[in-house]
């Protein structure tokens, strides 16, 4: 079950998020209550180029002063302040949502490093979560945010009353956990700098793709396994500098069957990454939508065990787990189409 | 004076159904039974409950029992333990066995369960879905430079070292010309060709019978070098140099000259009568330095076309070890478990030195995966594989692959009886003598090895198609298929699985 849609508008015009709470609520039966969530880029342009650090404390007031001064360690606090939040009668506010707007230090990071401030903010995210000490930072990219909750998908958008935020991207995911426990943390999106991710489906391979990832520093907290998606692309992207639809091809590969009857040259890089990225291969049924600044990204497991939907009208680009949300959004779309396993989708801003 | 000792087994013969024919004389290469007048005589005392006579016997009339102890059962002083001494005392020796460990240490691997989908994750139809079970051993890149051509075209800037592909994650180990019969290599090398993995020739050569199927072939290097040379390592598909071995962890092996003939003083290059002995050190490594110029030096030798494994037997530090060996140009990293077999071990190292290879796979993927290089060699698991879910267990706790061998000898018929030092094998299997050895046909040997390999390769499937995985990979080291069940939270710890429940 779960019902994801993702929405990006080519041209970057931005559109507020009354219709994606729309689109979401329109799947409800994938959902149980136990989770929603929505990310949305290029929401706060007046600290574009800080680090928005979206944070859930148990406690504020016991919690934040040592957040506080572990990120002063690293960097400056630009702004802080409580993520504005309205209370509804059907959802219980077990963490109080903040956000900083952070500037790291990047003369602080490792030797060696090509991206230091990024690479500062991911340690920080991992060290902090792993800390377990009423602080889970859940977003940490620029000049976009995560808003997730335990809940419908209704109550978390007006808890954070999403229409008042105006992004050309955004995410939204209907949770129905069925592995591990539904709870604030793990609600989708899940994100890590400037890649959110939303996941309907299992990954059956989490334990290899968990150890695989811990290996390289990241650190799986949030008990579930879309998590590692989120880390994962990260790895492969930003770290390791895969294009995103080669990424996408090392996390869902073709079989060996298919590889073997390829063109030689296509045949060596397509086994290469094989056998580079085994343990980064993502096994069992899923749809993923992902997103960063400049793209958004869908694809399927191998055997298309979870459903999606594509569809286009205009410079905007609709993915989803059902064509009826995607309607809900955006009644006139002028193409719907349903990708083949594996077959990534990909949008790119252009302006 | 100590006497004799009371017989282990109890030979019976039912005189209705026996014709006397005497093919259980013909067959017993331990002397147990004999012809007196018209009656077939039974000596209890010789047996090995090797079931060669049961098993050839037209008319089931032979029946074997363990013998009732005789001794005053005590918890401490079992039978085994007061007959070692008895015969120590006789003769001032160390006491040999064959096969593997023969102490009721609990099996962990019977305490891992599988896990199986229900509902949230569709399970798979290995029948109308593919599960993909092809696996490569070999080093891998950490990270690909791959680059986007004008025009679109992907370009591998990386150059992949040689890795061995096998179709199924099952291989056959490494067990000698010399420990076992030629008819036996011949039959599991058949084998291993017909199902696209690979079998190891042990230290003793390539004998030129075994030529036509050296590309399914890993040659051996062991500390003894011998049949070692050029045109040895040239043939063979990977090349392994042997440090260690479950059975036997810290000591070398022995081949006593009466069984080197012609034919194994030609395949071993070692003179026709004279012992072949493995020392226990390689003489020229005694350094993870010496380990990692001796791979470099085959690399070369072979003109880096060819992977070499190096093979260690599971022991405390192991996890250190394999991580050395990682660093080394060396492509995969053989673990050999304390169940590991052998032709011959003095009982004392089979049983009593050495760690499970479940526990030590376990912690050789954790450091592995801890220093960040797990991905950049393979692990392959051995000793104590008994069936597919063994296999499956093994790849869930961090192996790549396995090598089987007690399986593949039973598979040709071994009873595992543990009297391989003897040279008697009735089977034909662990005996150089020509009329034991013409017993095992190769071909009729290499369908039942294949068989078997067909048949866990099946039931692997059907396990990862069960657990919502189509690929072998996705399994590999996913300690989340797996659950202890009663075992303590100490090895829970060091297996890095959940107990059942959780």
């Amino acid at each position: 079950m779960c019902g994801i849609i993702g929405v990006m508008d080519r041209s970057r015009r931005t559109m507020d998020g009354s219709g994606i709470r729309q689109a979401l609520s329109m799947m409800n039966e994938r959902g149980s209550g136990e989770g929603a969530g929505y990310a949305a880029y290029g929401i706060y342009p007046d600290y574009r180029d800080c680090y928005a650090l979206h944070v859930f404390f148990d406690n504020v007031r016991e919690n934040k002063p040592l957040l506080d001064s572990t990120l002063a360690q690293w960097g400056t606090i630009e702004h802080d302040e409580a993520i504005p939040t309205y209370g509804r009668p059907n959802l219980r506010a077990v963490h109080t949502p903040w956000r900083y707007f952070f500037k790291p230090d990047p003369s602080l990071a490792l030797a060696g490093s090509t991206t230091p401030e990024d690479d500062i903010v991911s340690a920080l995210v991992m060290q902090v979560n792993a800390a377990r000490r009423g602080a889970l930072i859940f977003s940490s990219g620029k000049d976009l945010g995560v808003f997730k909750a335990g809940g419908w998908p209704e109550d978390v958008a007006d808890f954070y009353r999403i229409e008042d935020y105006e992004g050309y991207i955004w995410l939204a995911h209907n949770r129905y956990p069925t592995n591990t426990p539904g709870w604030w943390g793990g609600a989708h999106p899940f994100n890590l700098l400037g890649w959110s991710v939303v996941h309907n489906g299992e990954i059956t391979s989490y334990g290899t793709n968990r150890r695989y990832i811990e290996s390289y520093g990241y650190t799986c907290t949030m008990y579930t396994d879309t998590e590692v998606v989120a880390y994962l692309v990260d790895l492969l992207v930003r770290r390791h500098g895969l294009d995103v639809d080669i990424a996408v091809r090392a996390l869902a590969p073709p079989y060996w069957e298919e590889i073997d009857r390829m063109p030689d040259a296509e045949r060596e890089w397509n086994g290469a990454l094989r056998l580079a990225y085994a343990p980064a291969m993502m096994n069992g049924p899923f749809a993923i939508v992902a997103a960063n600044r400049d793209m958004m990204v869908g694809f399927t497991d191998r055997g298309k065990l979870r459903p999606m939907v594509v569809g286009e009208c205009g410079d905007r680009l609709y993915i989803s787990s059902e064509e009826a949300a995607i309607r809900a959004m955006e009644p006139r779309v002028e193409s719907i189409r349903m990708p083949a396993a594996c077959e990534p989708v990909i949008g790119r801003v252009v302006a | 004076m100590i006497g004799s000792l009371p017989s282990r087994y109890r030979i019976g013969i039912d005189p209705v159904r026996c014709m006397e024919c005497g093919r259980c004389i013909e067959n017993c290469s331990y002397g147990v039974f004999s012809r007196d007048g018209d009656r077939i005589q039974v000596n209890s005392r010789n047996c090995t409950a090797c079931h060669r006579c049961i098993a050839c016997c037209p008319r089931d009339a032979i029946s074997l029992e363990e013998h009732p102890c005789d001794y005053r059962s005590h918890p401490l002083w079992t039978r085994e333990a007061r007959e070692a001494i008895y015969n120590q005392a006789r003769t001032g020796k160390i006491i040999l066995a064959g096969m593997g460990n023969a102490l009721d240490y609990p099996v962990i691997f019977d305490r891992l369960v599988l896990d199986a989908c229900q509902v949230t994750n569709p399970s798979l139809d290995p029948l109308r879905e593919p599960i993909e079970l092809t696996t490569h051993l070999g080093k891998r890149p950490a990270r690909l430079d791959l680059r986007r051509r004008e025009g679109g075209d992907i370009e591998l800037r990386t150059r992949l070292t040689p890795n061995l592909r096998i179709e199924t994650p099952v291989m056959i180990g490494h067990m000698s010309y010399g420990a076992i019969s030629l008819n036996a290599q011949v039959a599991m090398a058949r084998a291993a060709k017909k199902t696209g993995t690979f079998m190891g020739t042990g230290e003793g050569g390539l004998h030129a019978a075994l030529h036509p199927y050296q590309d399914r072939m890993i040659v051996q290097v062991a500390s003894g070098r011998f049949g070692v040379n050029i045109d040895y390592l040239e043939r063979g598909a990977a090349i392994e140099i042997k440090i260690g071995q479950g059975a036997k962890p810290g000591i070398g092996g022995h081949l006593p000259g009466e069984k080197v003939c012609a034919d194994i003083s030609r395949t071993r290059m070692i003179p026709e009568g004279s012992d072949a002995i493995s020392p226990a050190p390689h003489h020229d490594i005694y350094s993870i330095e010496d380990l990692a110029q001796l791979v470099r030096g085959l690399k070369e030798a072979t003109e880096w076309k060819k992977p070499v494994f190096v093979k260690i037997a599971a022991v405390h530090n192991v996890a250190a070890i394999a991580a050395g060996i990682a660093r080394s140009p060396a492509d995969a990293v053989v673990v050999d478990g304390f169940r590991g077999g052998t032709g011959a071990a003095p009982t004392v190292f089979r049983d009593h030195v050495g760690i499970p290879i479940e526990a030590a796979i376990a912690s050789v993927d954790k450091k592995l995966r801890d220093q960040g290089i797990r991905n950049e060699i393979s692990v392959i698991a051995s000793g104590g594989i008994r069936g597919s879910a063994d296999v499956a267990k093994a790849i869930a706790l961090g192996a790549d692959a396995v090598y089987i061998g007690t399986a593949a000898l039973a598979a040709m018929g071994c009873r595992v009886c543990g009297n391989c030092y003897r040279g008697l094998c009735p089977w034909g299997i662990a005996t150089q003598r020509p009329d034991l050895v013409a017993r095992l046909d190769p071909d009729e040997g290499s369908e039942q090895v294949a068989n078997l390999i067909r048949a866990w390769t099946l039931e692997l499937a059907e396990l990862l198609g069960a657990a919502g995985i189509n690929s072998i990979e996705s399994l590999r080291g996913n300690r989340d298929r797996l659950r202890g069940y009663m075992l303590d939270e100490g090895l829970m710890q060091v297996l890095d699985v959940k107990p059942v429940g959780a």
